[in-house]
């Protein structure tokens, strides 16, 4: 009897433990939200307000009137779904030539792929200045497009799965038929690694929706930003109207992570395996 | 003490799950063939082909499928990073000639007191972060992976702010940590306490970015460290205990050992991140460069290496002398790395 209550003790501490490890880790997003629907006023005072107001509207108002929300909402869903689309395309194409096919070139070719896997992107930034420089697309999406549209990571990932869950036997049967590379890719590999792409679109999409650094360089017409350089801008002009700040940070933050939260379960798990590969 | 039974799977588990340990995790999605799969997987398209011109001729749809990786690699990267190299032997604002200037960048970068105290902020602020990050992660996921209840929700739970923007979360802090109307500050003075200028002292400047990067990355290093945990045997342990093993003596004799080579991980993957802190200062103080020499905030202490790469390159236009920060700094976070490597891979062998 007293053995079962101790355990039960211990049980109920790991989750009070735990329960505190979660509100931090969601403190941030309640109090952006009580930041965002009080006046900058609220928030100032002393004691502070904790717990919603009724000024989400006049704070969107107010944001709208200082930055250009829905313009730099429209270029970061842009990059966000160009980025994604030709990753998933191009990733998952050049994963089906290494995961099935022997070529001439093809060990050196994917131990290049496999070495270059941490290189800082840091060291390439300036010269990748000039390019845009000299292309003519400094200031354009394509800037940031162009660059991101195949990926190491992904064409590693894509390859394990491809290795493993692509029957033999279907492309082979796919093969008799008269099949070639390209048609085995669209009507036999593409409905294998659906699961594999899913998590693969919504990394890249996550990480395009919220980089900072390169559109920061490129982006330099201040008419043409993503979410995340306006934000910042914002921020930097105007750091005392909380509450006006705040309403913008609300709605480039909460769509992602309930979109997220959606999807959380199979993408916490293949996001663990990936990293562990 | 050493000759204890308990240590008999500590001193056996390095050798046995180095390298193997994330293989050996219950993977759903590992080949169904099972065996079958090393020997099949290639498939040349004709047995008896030879090599030669005809054998690539015949490859190029793989060709074609591998080359749109390989095109943006070598126009975007790796061009780019050799090209970064013969910058920093030049004099360059990005628009004029270039002049060849030798060693005299890399020179000046030695003499150069603003760079070595960025180097000095990125380290501080490195391991402010990322030793409480580490160690709360282990400790999260050992409580997660100690109950049956409500996991999925805790691991949801801890992963959010690892997708969280980071510019968003760098105005948050600054708004929670302002020096006067901030949310740590309110609650301070409600506790009879004086209130603190975060944003002002040069080290809680430093606290204040590694309590961010802290927060965004310990629920991702405690969910890394979960799925390690879920592939140690459970036999283990039961034998162990059988023993007569404490749960601390569990915690060091087993989970620590058989953990290591993701521990490993957790720890270069947090070191070549952590060092790269930009967006953190970048939000918070760096608007004020194009106006205040001071630039990284009062004292310069949020000045990161690369965000004084940036100003370097890009407000001041000196790509020659952005190069060789840049260069620089790469080859101090290799060092970083290969030291962190050496002394766990020492640790695993002490016996």
């Amino acid at each position: 009897m007293n053995g079962l209550n101790r355990n039960r003790f211990r049980g109920l501490s790991v989750h009070v433990v735990l329960m505190v490890g979660v509100v931090i880790s969601v403190f941030p997003f309640y109090w952006i939200v009580v930041m965002a629907t009080n006046t900058s006023q609220d928030i100032y005072s002393y004691p502070p307000k904790l717990w919603f107001g009724g000024n989400l509207l006049t704070n969107i108002q107010h944001l709208f009137d200082k930055m250009d929300f829905f313009g730099s909402l429209f270029n970061t869903v842009i990059v966000a779904v160009c980025t994604t689309l030709l990753v998933l395309f191009f990733d998952s194409l050049a994963a089906f030539a290494f995961a099935k096919y022997d070529f001439p070139g093809k060990k050196f070719l994917f131990g290049v792929l496999l070495s270059m896997y941490l290189l800082p992107t840091q060291l390439a930034i300036i010269p990748q200045y000039e390019i845009m420089v000299q292309l003519g697309w400094l200031g354009t999406l394509k800037a940031l497009i162009v660059p991101a549209a195949a990926n190491a990571f992904g064409i590693f990932w894509m390859r394990q799965y491809t290795t493993s869950s692509v029957p033999d036997e279907l492309l082979d049967a796919a093969r008799i038929e008269g099949a070639g590379f390209f048609r085995l890719y669209w009507h036999v590999v593409l409905p294998c690694v659906r699961p594999a792409l899913a998590f693969l679109g919504i990394y890249t999409f996550i990480a395009a929706w919220n980089d900072y650094i390169l559109p920061l360089v490129m982006l330099v017409n201040p008419d043409r930003l993503t979410l995340q350089v306006a934000l910042a801008q914002l921020y930097a002009g105007h750091s005392t109207d909380y509450s006006m700040v705040m309403s913008g940070v609300l709605l480039s933050v909460i769509p992602l992570v309930l979109v997220f939260t959606f999807f959380a379960r199979g993408f916490i798990a293949d996001a663990t395996k990936g990293a562990l590969r | 003490m050493s000759s204890s039974p308990v240590a008999g799977p500590a001193a056996t588990g390095p050798s046995s799950g180095s390298g193997t340990a994330p293989a050996g995790r219950p993977a759903p999605d590992r080949p169904r063939g099972g065996p079958g799969r090393h020997g099949r997987r290639v498939r040349p398209v004709s047995a008896g082909a030879r090599p030669g011109p005809r054998r690539v001729a015949r490859h190029w749809p793989q060709y074609l499928a591998i080359s749109p990786y390989y095109l943006i690699f070598t126009v975007f990267m790796l061009f780019p990073v050799i090209f970064t190299v013969y910058l920093a032997f030049q004099k360059w604002d990005g628009i004029g000639d270039m002049h060849f200037v030798g060693f005299q960048q890399f020179r000046f970068l030695w003499d150069d007191p603003i760079f070595w105290l960025s180097v000095r902020n990125t380290l501080v602020i490195w391991v402010l972060s990322t030793v409480p990050m580490l160690f709360l992660a282990l400790v999260l996921a050992v409580l997660v992976n100690s109950t049956k209840r409500f996991t999925a929700f805790y691991r949801v739970a801890l992963f959010i702010p690892s997708i969280t923007s980071l510019v968003a979360i760098a105005i948050f802090f600054g708004a929670i940590f302002s020096n006067n109307f901030g949310l740590i500050n309110a609650i301070l003075r409600s506790m009879h306490l004086s209130a603190v200028p975060w944003l002002s002292n040069e080290w809680t400047i430093k606290l204040v970015i590694a309590a961010l990067m802290t927060w965004q990355w310990t629920g991702y290093n405690a969910i890394i460290y979960l799925a390690g945990l879920q592939a140690i045997p459970s036999e283990l342990y039961e034998a162990a205990k059988m023993d007569g093993a404490g749960p601390v003596r569990l915690f060091f004799s087993i989970t620590i050992p058989l953990l290591r080579p993701i521990i490993l991980f957790t720890v270069v993957v947090s070191t070549v991140t952590g060092l790269q802190s930009f967006t953190e200062p970048q939000v918070l103080f760096g608007s004020e460069a194009s106006t205040n020499p001071n630039s990284g905030g009062p004292g310069q202490a949020a000045l990161t290496t690369l965000l004084y790469f940036y100003h370097q390159a890009f407000d001041n236009n000196d790509f020659g002398y952005g190069a060789a920060i840049v260069w620089a700094f790469f080859l101090v976070i290799l060092l970083i790395v290969l030291i962190n490597w050496r002394l766990v891979q020492r640790k695993e062998r002490r016996p």
